[in-house]
């Protein structure tokens, strides 16, 4: 992928300052090597060096949220992530969920129910909510008080809207998702009957 | 003239006008720098400052406005494509930069107003952007009327195409090039009448939500700068406190810091022109080592004058100050006499803290300043404060200054000061490059223009039928206009407590006075400023009189309000208070919360009303307590703020406003000890999250006929006093004092 080789060369000038030993994690699909500060939280590596700055900076000390990421698949909070934890991690940031043009179902809820207002904190709660309905396929209004990534603006309302939208969403995706294998898998059995 | 005079009609003229013709024939000098390529596109195909058509037919729409969160990236070209007749469905909007020019006049802004403040966005809007918009509308007709060579008036437009009699419809696409040479109208163009509305009033959703969900939208803190170096400050912690000595050394040992030095603070006592703290600036490669950085100083402080001041001392202060005469802000009749004839007097005190803003992207600023020019970049909310500040600090000509507004997460209020702005160019200026400055959320809390402390005292009098014959509200506070240069002529009150507003001209005996408090604390407007602060204190209190009195207190306020009629207001949002539509909210917000319903369980109701900048609203709450927690069953928002433009947009403001209003009340203060904040965090500063937010919040707007009033800051004066009002029905403990939350507990 020449594309990343380019990012690696860019992110590696950029921090180049120090040398003590290369971390290499995986963000989005593409290898990065980190060489400068290891104690640099994930959050300036995406935003300084990679320049991807939908992960927001709220607060820099895990309370708010705007930052969160998946590491492993899991929710986290970016500004809190020293690089130096992060060797051969996967991470993925708001960038990195939809594919291609086609939006994750919690992106597609997000617009469907007109979350944003100042939008700042929107990546964070996003990324938030796709962790949430991988542990929760049906969230209940409890569980999605659990949320506790913060908005100024005060779009709490239609966030719990969208999460139950999106769940939704991709239960319907999924179940059509099965449909679309029975009818293959009988198509497949009738024509093994044929044959 | 639809709003217009004949000046401000001309302009819109000249730039709709105007630009056409460069366009037509000089190409090359249309590309002026204050107009993004993105708005010029072929400059034959631009109608005026905001609309550009695409040789596809899509319409691209300028939006002048600065986005706060408050949605008018999506109202303001909704206003524009309404009078165009776009198909909004395909219209594109573009952030317009701001549009400072020397025109033949002098001064002038080639796009209208362009801040965000008071709620005012739509109102001017209404005025000037759908003329805006019929006019382009009216070049293209006249276009494809020469091209028929039928009269203009037998033309008809609709979604981004002109009919012809017979039916047939050619794109705006085809006619933009010929419009471009017509003549601009010599009159106003008449603007359509609500019934042809097909935009206005139709549900539409953010226009950027796609790349804002996405991670793409750029806000001010997403810019980058080639060649620019990353700045973060340690400020002087003390209010109007000096740096004493610093020791760096530690500091630049960190790889990628590249200079630290000290910069000033205002003169103890001068106007706050520019930055907010002395302190030391630490420039580094990237965010991080500029961080690292600032931890690694050791930097001692000189106090400055306000040592002595803290909260505690301030709320002792309040209280004597009362006993003193004040300043009149209004009076009628005779309260004196209405206090001596009277068979009952009632009388309360409320206080109001310090609020920070808090704005979730904290102040930030990146600035590139040239020997002949300077480009700055950020979330904005006042593009003409960010360049007269840079022109103040830099020596250079306005016009001479670009600035790019980008979405901004938040404002609030916090944006409309630029003390951020004239940092990082005295910032810039020191380190001879580039500079992108970063506040951290501590930087934050710990300076900013505070919403001022106050406290209220109340008093009503009342006759032997219990009828309010007089009220008299004393305000002592740290006046809101201190130490801002524009402010300097204001009255020391305004901004604290408004002469016209609720009840006044509705009781016959009235006693408005204020009582100015020394403090160091900077301040300044957040968001519905005057309202947030003194409506609390005022709906709180009529709810006293009410259980005072035996009455009941939806009942009470719609005698105060009595029949229909308008009273004279002189301040922002008058010229005219109407009673009939304060009680409309209110009497269909006692409907929706089901006013009359005895509860039980623990639940208590409450409601407010108020009047804010043009707009109506009332508030109603269901609530219980859950041990040391509040729950909110229901939450009822009832708004009238005249014709609506977004439905959607609406909405989601005055959901928010009840939300922001909620975990405002329950939750924020910002103390001072020692002459300096105590909060550095969300820790102790917490901002309410879902767990303590309704569900849902019921949002009723009452169809209007009348012009928009702005959404931004109607939805959230009426709801602290709402809820403290609903948590004395619920638990019999009256909450005087902000925060809710740990008042309640105190006195539970």
């Amino acid at each position: 992928m020449p594309q990343a080789n380019a990012k690696i060369d860019k992110a590696a000038t950029a921090a180049a300052a120090v040398v003590p030993g290369p971390i290499e994690l995986t963000i989005n699909g593409e290898t990065f090597r980190h060489t400068g500060a290891p104690d640099m939280p994930l959050l300036w590596y995406l935003r300084d060096v990679l320049r991807l700055t939908g992960s927001k900076y709220g607060c820099g000390v895990g309370q708010c949220g705007a930052c969160t990421v998946h590491v492993d698949g899991k929710a986290q909070r970016s500004c809190l992530l020293p690089m130096s934890a992060l060797s051969g991690q996967t991470i993925t940031t708001i960038e990195g969920i939809a594919s291609g043009d086609d939006l994750h179902a919690v992106q597609q809820a997000w617009i469907d129910e007109d979350v944003p207002q100042c939008g700042y904190c929107q990546a964070g709660q996003i990324m938030a909510t796709v962790d949430l309905l991988k542990r929760k396929a049906q969230p209940s209004d409890a569980d999605i008080s659990q949320l506790t990534n913060l908005c100024r603006c005060g779009t709490y309302p239609r966030i719990r809207k969208a999460v139950k939208r999106a769940a939704q969403l991709l239960a319907d995706a999924k179940a059509a998702e099965a449909k679309a294998a029975e009818a293959k898998a009988a198509e497949a059995k009738a024509a093994e009957a044929k044959s | 003239m639809n709003g217009l005079n004949r000046r401000q009609f001309i302009s819109v003229m000249l730039t709709a006008g105007g630009a056409l013709l460069v366009g037509l024939r000089h190409a090359a000098a249309a590309f002026q720098p204050k107009v993004p390529i993105d708005m010029l596109g072929e400059a034959l195909t631009s109608l005026g400052a905001f609309v550009r058509i695409e040789r596809n037919n899509r319409i691209v729409i300028g939006a002048r406005g600065c986005e706060i969160g408050q949605g008018v990236i999506t109202s303001l070209p909704m206003l524009i494509a309404e009078e165009l007749d776009a198909d909004w469905n395909r219209v594109r909007v573009e952030q317009l930069p701001y549009g400072y020019e020397i025109g033949p006049d002098g001064e002038t802004n080639r796009y209208g107003p362009q801040g965000a403040g008071g709620s005012t966005s739509i109102t001017d809007g209404w005025k000037d952007l759908r003329q805006a918009g019929a006019v382009a509308r009216w070049l293209l007709v006249e276009a494809a009327a020469q091209h028929w060579q039928l009269p203009h008036d037998r033309l008809a437009t609709e979604a981004s195409h002109v009919v012809h009699p017979d039916g047939t419809r050619m794109p705006y696409a085809e006619l933009a090039e010929r419009a471009a040479g017509v003549l601009p109208p010599p009159e106003p163009v008449t603007l359509k009448k609500p019934e042809q509305y097909r935009v206005i009033g139709k549900p539409a959703k953010t226009v950027d939500a796609r790349a804002i969900v996405t991670g793409r939208a750029i806000f001010g803190i997403d810019a980058y700068m080639g060649g620019a170096l990353t700045a973060v400050m340690l400020r002087c912690p003390h209010l109007d406190g000096s740096v004493d000595t610093v020791d760096d050394t530690q500091a630049r040992k960190v790889p990628g810091v590249r200079d630290v030095f000290v910069i000033d603070g205002p003169v103890p006592g001068s106007s706050f022109d520019t930055n907010l703290a002395a302190g030391v600036a630490v420039v580094a490669d990237d965010t991080w080592a500029a961080i690292k950085g600032r931890s690694a100083l050791k930097v001692t402080w000189k106090p400055g004058p306000w040592t002595q001041e803290s909260s505690t001392a301030l709320e002792a202060r309040a209280a004597e100050a009362l006993k003193g005469d004040g300043v009149s802000v209004r009076s009628d009749g005779d309260m004196a006499a209405a206090r001596k004839a009277a068979k009952r007097t009632l009388q309360a005190r409320y206080q109001v803290p310090f609020l920070a803003h808090a704005t979730m992207e904290p102040p930030h600023a990146l600035i590139k300043i040239e020997p002949d020019r300077a480009l700055f970049i950020g979330s904005l909310q006042s593009p003409g404060g960010a360049s007269t500040v840079i022109a103040n600090l830099t020596g250079l000509a306005r016009d001479k200054i670009e600035i790019r507004m980008t979405r901004a997460g938040g404002g609030f209020g916090r944006r409309l000061e630029n003390d951020y702005v004239a940092e990082a160019v005295m910032i810039a200026k020191k380190a001879g490059r580039p500079i992108k400055l970063m506040w951290t959320r501590d930087d934050d809390l710990r300076h900013d223009f505070y919403r001022p402390y106050g406290l209220h005292q109340l008093s009503a009098t009342l006759d032997r039928k219990n009828q309010l014959t007089g009220f008299a509200h004393l305000c002592a506070a740290t006046s809101m206009n201190y130490r801002i240069a524009r402010k300097k002529e204001r009255p020391p009150g305004q901004g604290c407590l408004e002469a016209d507003d609720f009840p006044a001209g509705l009781v016959p005996n009235l006693d408005k006075r204020f009582f100015s408090l020394e403090s160091g604390m900077p301040r300044g407007p957040w968001r519905a400023p005057l309202h947030t602060f003194h409506a609390f204190a005022v709906q709180s209190f009529i709810d006293e009189i009410a259980h005072e009195t035996k009455q009941d207190a939806v009942e009470l306020r719609l005698k105060l309000l009595g029949e229909a009629r308008e009273l004279d207001y002189q301040g922002h949002g008058g010229p005219k208070f109407d009673t009939g539509r304060l009680a409309a909210v209110l009497t269909r917000c006692a409907d929706a919360i089901e006013w009359t319903r005895k509860r039980s369980d623990g639940r208590g109701v409450g409601i407010a009303c108020h009047f804010t900048f043009g707009g109506y609203a009332a508030h109603a709450f269901e609530v219980s307590m859950d041990g040391r927690d509040l729950r909110i069953h229901r939450a009822i928002c009832v708004a009238d703020v005249g014709r609506v433009v977004n439905p959607l947009g609406v909405d989601a403001m005055m959901a928010g406003g009840t939300i922001d209003g909620i975990s405002t009340a329950l939750n924020l203060a910002i103390t001072v000890k020692d002459g300096q904040v105590q909060q550095s965090s969300f820790g102790d500063y917490a901002i309410g999250r879902m767990a303590q937010m309704p569900h849902e919040v019921e949002v009723i707007v009452l169809p209007s006929e009348r012009e928009p009033s702005g959404a931004g800051e109607m939805g959230i004066p009426s709801v602290a006093p709402a809820l403290a009002n609903a948590i004395y029905a619920a638990t019999t403990v009256r909450v005087r004092k902000l925060p809710l939350l740990g008042e309640l507990n105190r006195l539970l």
